[in-house]
């Protein structure tokens, strides 16, 4: 196969936004990715840039299409639920968690889960979320140039995907939250060892503030460094520690108040400009740092519960509440968000009369909207700052482009 | 070292032994990663597993890199970058596919329809990982089932070119010119 | 907060007040969500108020979800999840266009508000490529999930998989037994697996 062929069809299958004739006097256009180690993923980036100035940059997503609402249109609910799990694979049970509320709200039974289970899920789901922002903040690490935080992160990471492996059986893609319940309960003796986790946890993450956050190179690559301001992230549909990152205190735990996150304390964390200015990527890391944070306090308020009101009994069945038949009544047309790692995770439902098949399902991904910013604030600033912008997002490829 | 070779430290091997000795335990992977499996693949580099123990480090470049791990769904966007980046890669390549994405399409071999069904529609696959997504230790166990195939080569029949001429005679071709399209037939 | 939620009635008032009766074409308020269809025309111009007023204040859009109904029912929607992030109160506003059953059809339209809400700007692309409603005023639309030269928009009902695409086969089929290879023979050794579950119930 000549290498011409080849030219045409990387043309062919994703053309250039931006083309020659329209440059200025010195501009370049200069290609990243997708296969490049600093996008998180497959994910590309046309850069416009002047000598080491960034002009203009357009992503060019889709590289990781795998076609998640034809199969939810095929699908009855409950066999989505894994393709939902390979949406934002670095925070399954969060995912997993929206979508079953989602279709609890649908069918009617959100009043009916029991107690035990919801605890358990929010469990799992901040356990998750611990692992998903370790994740973002490790491998933002390697971005700036920091090696070590990644490796500790990844060994505390190994932690947590242990506990969830010992729950589900799998270690990154759990499918074990069902509709109307769980697939199986907590099994005996996890509180203990979630309790001697999290006490191991917590010297940890002070550990992360000291060797990456409160860093001097860190601060220097990152404070500053692609600020959004609060109402351009408002218009652009930002969300998670993005939108928290540019000072606006809105969490969807606390302002829609699923399952059991009004019986819950924590407090959300906000980008304060500690170090820079409020909205930069130092900030965003920041948020994720603390928000780490809060979890631990969710899942040990969690953990007393459960072995205080909600003690395990012998009778108990995390599936006695699910569903034999998963039919829907009439048309209805549902929107259903809540929050993960990355910010709003919503799902359009519109059923049809008397099945168990959605006629449309649609993802609202919170990467999606978060990472259309980026020519906005990535203008003007250098081309290793690009970098630090995007791994700043935090984007999760599977979930981008679902 | 003086007990094992005795006096001046010559060791006499075969070179085929040399080379492959060499090969097999300095496999650098390019580092993409493609979906979910990329981060099992994470994990598999990071302190957990370790990789770097089998003299795997992963490379950016694929110019520098041996073997290419892909790690998840091949779509059809990024096929032809995923030929392109294997075009790049300097022989003898290899090439693991890791989960059941890029093996047959996995889950979404049925509804997917900007998935590849396999990555080996595009390019040959010397091992195949299953999983969905596969465990480190299948990672790491793909990569030992890979350091057996390199054990076996020998530079007097390369592997590939063999491949290539056994394929055209197959298929009725003049095998003289096989050294001229030697990708053509892995997409055919 | 500054003031109590809105009702979906106060909404509907406020749009019927503001724009006139027509531009309400049919609203459903008895289901789970409740919304509005909104003339096509006037889409941009009912978002910009809700967006501008300071009773409304719809300031976040959280999704556009492109619908198409099929060639029996001949029509295609787009909906509007809004949501205010100050006073709280959400919103679904939904539009109907004609679908084009033949690709010589003229494409449905519906008018943009990316120039309104930023965010729209790639999730109007994203409607486009999925069931391929075009979007008028889009400063830039282009397909943004599938390949640039895709053929057909996937999320339609009467889609057809394509056959070939730069020269790989698309659809599934037993590619590796046809290529020779065969897999290697399923051993079966009898025995039970030594793990069982040791997630007993407690007593």
């Amino acid at each position: 196969m000549s290498s011409t062929l080849y030219k045409n069809y990387l043309l062919q299958s994703e053309p250039n936004k931006f083309s020659l004739d329209n440059l200025k006097d010195g501009e370049m256009i200069v290609n990243m990715g997708p296969q490049h180690p600093s996008t998180h993923g497959v994910l590309r980036l046309e850069v416009v840039t002047d000598g080491e100035i960034v002009t203009d940059v357009a992503p060019h997503i889709g590289y990781l299409h795998r076609c998640f609402e034809k199969h939810a249109e095929h699908m009855a609910y409950n066999q989505t639920i894994p393709y939902v799990d390979r949406m934002d694979y670095l925070a399954a049970m969060n995912s997993e968690h929206v979508w079953c509320m989602g279709v609890e709200k649908l069918l009617g039974t959100t009043n009916q889960i029991p107690k035990r289970v919801e605890y358990i899920r929010v469990l799992v789901t901040e356990l998750n979320r611990i692992a998903s922002h370790f994740v973002a903040i490790g491998t933002y690490g390697i971005d700036i140039g920091a090696f070590t935080p990644f490796l500790w992160m990844l060994r505390d990471r190994e932690h947590i995907q242990r506990l969830l492996e010992w729950v589900s059986g799998a270690r990154m893609l759990y499918n074990y939250i069902w509709v109307g319940g769980l697939y199986y309960d907590l099994p005996i003796g996890f509180e203990k060892r979630c309790q001697e986790f999290i006490d191991y946890l917590q010297p940890k993450l002070d550990e992360i503030d000291t060797v990456l956050l409160e860093n001097k190179i860190f601060i220097d690559r990152t404070a500053n460094v692609g600020i959004l301001p609060m109402d351009v992230a408002i218009n652009y549909g930002c969300s998670g520690p993005m939108l928290r990152g540019s000072g606006l205190k809105y969490d969807l735990r606390r302002v829609d108040g699923y399952s059991v996150y009004p019986e819950l304390e924590f407090d959300i964390p906000t980008g304060t400009g500690l170090v820079g200015s409020v909205g930069d990527c130092w900030d965003r890391n920041y948020v994720r740092a603390l928000e780490c944070r809060e979890s631990v306090k969710i899942i040990q308020q969690c953990l007393d519960r459960l072995q205080g009101d909600y003690k395990r009994t012998p009778d108990f069945d995390p599936q006695a509440a699910c569903p034999k038949k998963l039919r829907t009544t009439g048309t209805q047309e549902l929107y259903f968000r809540a929050e993960t790692p990355r910010g709003e995770l919503g799902y359009f439902f519109r059923t049809t009369d008397r099945s168990d098949v959605p006629f449309r399902c649609k993802g609202r991904s919170p990467c999606f909207s978060n990472l259309s910013v980026l020519h906005e604030i990535a203008k003007g600033c250098m081309v290793a700052d690009l970098i630090a912008i995007v791994g700043s997002v935090d984007i999760v490829l599977g979930e981008l482009d679902r | 070292m003086e007990a094992k070779t005795g006096e001046g430290g010559v060791v006499i091997t075969k070179l085929d032994d040399l080379l492959n000795w060499a090969r097999l335990t300095s496999l650098f992977p390019m580092g993409f990663g493609l979906a979910c499996c990329a981060i099992e693949m994470m994990g598999a580099y990071a302190s957990g597993y370790d990789m770097d123990r089998f003299g795997i480090i992963p490379r950016a470049s694929p110019r520098q890199s041996d073997v290419m791990i892909v790690a998840g769904t091949v779509t059809f966007k990024m096929a032809d970058r995923i030929r392109r980046l294997y075009e790049q890669m300097p022989e003898p390549r290899y090439v693991i596919s890791m989960g059941s994405c890029s093996n047959c399409g996995g889950p979404y071999w049925e509804h997917g329809y900007h998935v590849v069904k396999g990555v080996d529609r595009i390019i040959p696959v010397d091992v195949y990982v299953p999983g969905c997504p596969p465990r480190p230790e299948a990672l790491i166990g793909g990569f030992l089932q890979l350091q057996e195939i390199i054990r076996k080569e020998t530079i007097r029949a390369p592997r590939a070119v063999q491949e290539i001429m056994a394929k055209r005679a197959q298929q009725g071709q003049p095998v003289a010119d096989a050294d001229k399209a030697p990708a053509a037939i892995h997409h055919s | 907060m500054i003031q109590e939620a809105v009702t979906f009635e106060e909404l509907k008032d406020f749009i019927v007040a503001t724009f006139g009766a027509e531009v309400v074409v049919a609203e459903k308020a008895d289901d789970l969500q409740p919304y509005l269809v909104l003339q096509t025309e006037r889409l941009a111009e009912v978002c910009l108020a809700l967006h501008d007023h300071e009773q409304t204040y719809f300031d976040f859009l959280s999704c556009i979800t492109g619908i198409d109904n099929g060639p029996e029912a001949g029509s295609m929607e787009v909906i509007y999840n809004l949501y205010s992030i100050p006073y709280d109160h959400h919103l679904m506003l939904k539009v109907q266009v004609p679908r084009n059953n033949t690709p010589d059809q003229a494409i449905p339209q519906v008018p943009t508000l990316s120039h309104i809400w930023r965010t729209a700007d790639w999730h109007e692309r994203e409607v486009f490529d999925m069931v391929g409603i075009y979007f008028k005023d889009h400063p830039d639309m282009r397909r943004i999930l599938c390949a640039a030269d895709w053929e057909g928009h996937p999320l339609r009902r009467d889609y057809e998989l394509q056959e070939y695409y730069h020269g790989i086969k698309v659809p599934f089929d037993q590619h590796n037994e046809l290529n020779g290879f065969k897999g290697e023979p399923q051993q079966l050794v009898g025995q039970p697996t030594p793990f069982s579950d040791k997630r007993e119930k407690p007593e």
